[in-house]
């Protein structure tokens, strides 16, 4: 990550500049580019629609093991959540299967390891149909995978950077930052963008695109220069 | 009649045991065998006491309600011999069987008979036969072995027990002594009239007046049976033996669900039992949520279950039993006639857990605690939420490691955290952190010697944020150097 360019849009802006299509309830995969990033789980959060519906999580026993389980304290207090605690990736796909069928779920999340031999086109492609036909959104979280072929109408590759400097205490992380690249989607264009997120008010802001370019003279302050 | 407790591994005769029960001031003696009985310990009394009295006294634990719904189901059982059958207190049945005893043989026949079909239950019985409620109950405790009475021996053969066969409370009994009166031949000569003065306010339970007319006969005590529940089966009986019995499932759920509905009523649980050929029986149990009686959904639970029965060499005979059965009301909330929508997430969880377990589908929520790994808690995905109050107000990571993961300091610093580590064998530079935010053991759970922690929020120099803390402090006397875990990841 050389540069990040300080241009910030909010999101009603969108028109103009860089944005995220509407949420069309479909199967969406994020890829986690350290496996140890919760940023891909921090994104996936903020993408969910608002509402009190439980969620089903699905977890394979190696996410688990690897990268930590969804911990309450720092999500929504409203939204339940219904682990299932799962073993192996094939049962992960035939709960969130299950799980798509249930309308009164509000998302069904699923994090799978690795490059499972069951997880190929066919099996993302069931889940892609049953989410559209039950209008229910529906993430797929893979760490450590390569991004195979798959039926995700839109497939996401995040990654953390620098956060934010924090405003009272120069030595802080301040409100988290992650890289997103949406390489592959069905319903809008691919891009890359840079988001921070804020906490309080649950919301993201897309900076733009992250380009190999000159520091823009008036921009470039030693402080930004230093965070990215 | 009596039933005497039930032990499943009995202990030998010579040993005395007791079981005891929670009283006002500790334990006390609820049932004692026989050896203990001859040691002079008496159901009631305080089980310090009567160590002092007995000091290899062995005590258990009763289990009063266990006792409660086995005496419940003995009382059905006990229709093989008459028709009306009823608890009576914690201890007895009661047969009503006017009209039954030439089945067997007579009375005489008749007892014997119960005594040995209750001895191959393993159980004790006291038996007597009496006109009345009140008369069998004074005999069957007071009486001889398997005492008969007739309606005009009342007098002589009841006049002779202790008055405790009159089923008084305790504050009568006491009273009863001190006036005197030792037997219930005692009472019954008293007059009537000063009895009737005496008694004129108490209940049923302190008047030995009402007592003695329904032992007598002068006051009707019916017997009042309890109806069975029905058993909800359904069963399909086959020509061949068979070694696949998904085809029959759909019809024996539904069979099953139809005679729900008639009643009105779901089932929590499924008993699948096929019948080998061969005389083995093998089971499938699956459990739901919430009562159904919805084929489909029944149907479905059994999914990847039925290819763990062992079929041998075939079955001829498959049941399907409902149990737990509980009323249930058919909601429907939206004017076209669909349902509640809550009955799709109770299906969905009952598929999950009949899948994978039911410890696999879980809810967390919230719990009173600093220490983040106890912070949370699982419970059962539909169970109802305890209001627990907790109020966060710091920044918690939104992942947790199961278990933190020990780091190695490669350069550290004298406060904050280490500026280098090395973590699944990739080093970190610390870039940024917040911290400290110190968190001490919780002394009324954790074992003494417990280190605090201090945790920091650490930023490397890619951006990861991770969440690290240092078990304890230099020199606190709890152990060595402190070291450091990785415990959770920010967004």
């Amino acid at each position: 990550m050389s540069c990040v360019t300080p241009l910030r849009l909010h999101k009603g802006l969108a028109e103009q500049g860089p944005h995220i299509a509407p949420n069309a309830h479909t199967l969406s995969e994020a890829f986690a580019r350290h496996p140890a990033d919760a940023s891909t789980v921090g994104f996936v959060l903020s993408r969910l629609p608002r509402g009190t519906a439980p969620v089903l999580w699905v977890q394979d026993r190696l996410s688990r093991k690897e990268a930590g389980r969804p911990a309450l304290a720092a999500m929504r207090a409203d939204r339940p959540v219904i682990m299932v605690d799962l073993s192996r990736a094939m049962d992960v796909l035939w709960a969130m299967e299950d799980g798509l069928r249930c309308r009164s779920l509000g998302a069904v999340i699923g994090e799978i390891w690795g490059d499972p031999p069951g997880l190929d086109f066919t099996a993302t492609k069931r889940l892609a149909l049953r989410a559209e036909a039950g209008d229910l959104p529906c993430w797929l979280i893979r760490r450590a995978a390569s991004p195979d072929l798959s039926a995700a109408r839109e497939r996401w590759r995040i990654a953390s950077i620098p956060s934010v400097p924090h405003p009272h205490d120069p030595q802080a992380p301040g409100a988290p930052r992650w890289a997103l690249d949406l390489f592959r989607a069905r319903h809008t264009r691919p891009g890359q963008w840079v988001a921070s997120y804020d906490r309080a008010t649950d919301r993201v802001d897309l900076a733009a695109p992250v380009r190999d370019r000159a520091v823009d003279a008036r921009d470039g302050t030693a402080r930004e220069r230093t965070a990215g | 009649m009596r039933v005497m407790e039930r032990q499943g591994n009995a202990p030998p005769d010579d040993i005395p045991v007791v079981l005891a029960r929670e009283g006002q001031h500790g334990p006390v003696i609820h049932a004692a065998n026989r050896t203990a009985r001859l040691k002079g310990i008496t159901p009631g009394s305080r089980v310090v006491d009567m160590r002092a009295i007995c000091p290899e006294l062995q005590v258990a634990y009763a289990d009063e309600a266990g006792d409660h719904a086995a005496l419940d189901r003995l009382v059905l059982w006990a229709r093989r011999w008459c028709p009306w059958t009823v608890r009576d207190g914690n201890d007895g049945l009661i047969l009503d069987t006017t009209g039954a005893d030439h089945l067997w043989g007579g009375e005489a026949a008749m007892l014997v008979e119960m005594e040995t079909q209750l001895s191959l239950l393993g159980l004790t019985a006291r038996l007597a036969v009496a006109p009345t409620w009140g008369a069998a109950w004074a005999l069957a405790r007071f009486g001889p072995v398997r005492a008969m009475c007739g309606m005009d021996e009342i007098y002589f053969k009841l006049g002779a027990l202790p008055v405790a066969g009159l089923r008084l409370d305790a504050a009568t009994l006491l009273l009863l002594r001190r006036l005197g009166l030792k037997t219930i031949g005692a009472v019954m000569d008293v007059p009537r009239l000063s009895l009737t003065r005496r008694f004129v306010k108490a209940g049923v339970q302190a008047n030995p007046l009402i007592r003695l007319d329904q032992l007598m006969g002068k006051l009707a005590e019916p017997v009042s049976s309890v109806d069975a529940k029905p058993v909800i089966r359904a069963q399909a009986r086959l020509a061949e033996p068979i070694f696949d019995p998904t085809p029959h499932l759909p019809d024996l759920c539904a069979d099953l669900c139809d005679q729900l509905k008639q009643t009105g009523q779901g089932c929590r649980r499924l008993h699948l039992t096929v019948y080998r050929t061969d005389g083995d029986v093998s089971h499938v149990d699956v459990a739901t949520s919430a009562p159904t009686h919805d084929p489909a959904h029944l149907q479905g639970l059994f999914r990847d279950r039925l290819e763990r029965i062992n079929p041998g060499f075939g079955f001829d005979l498959i049941t399907l039993a409902a149990g737990a059965v509980e009323e249930m009301q058919d909601r429907q909330t939206r004017l076209e006639g669909g349902a509640d929508d809550d009955l799709h997430l109770t299906q969905l969880i009952d598929r999950l857990s009949a899948k994978f377990g039911p410890r696999a589908v879980t809810r967390p929520i919230l719990r009173q605690s600093h220490l983040p790994e106890r912070a949370e808690a699982r419970i059962a995905a539909l169970a109802t939420i305890p209001e627990t109050g907790v109020v966060l107000t710091k920044e918690r990571p939104l992942r947790l490691l199961d278990h933190p993961e020990e780091v190695r300091v490669l350069y550290a610093v004298p406060e904050g955290p280490p500026a280098q580590f090395v973590w699944r064998r990739q080093t970190h530079r610390v870039a940024r952190y917040a911290g400290p935010e110190r968190i001490a053991p919780e002394w009324w759970k954790d074992r003494p010697g417990t280190r605090l922690r201090d945790y920091f929020k650490v930023e490397n120099q890619a951006g990861l944020r991770l969440w690290l803390y240092r078990e304890g402090l230099h020199e606190d006397g709890r152990g060595g150097d402190p070291r450091w875990f990785v415990h959770g990841f920010f967004a």
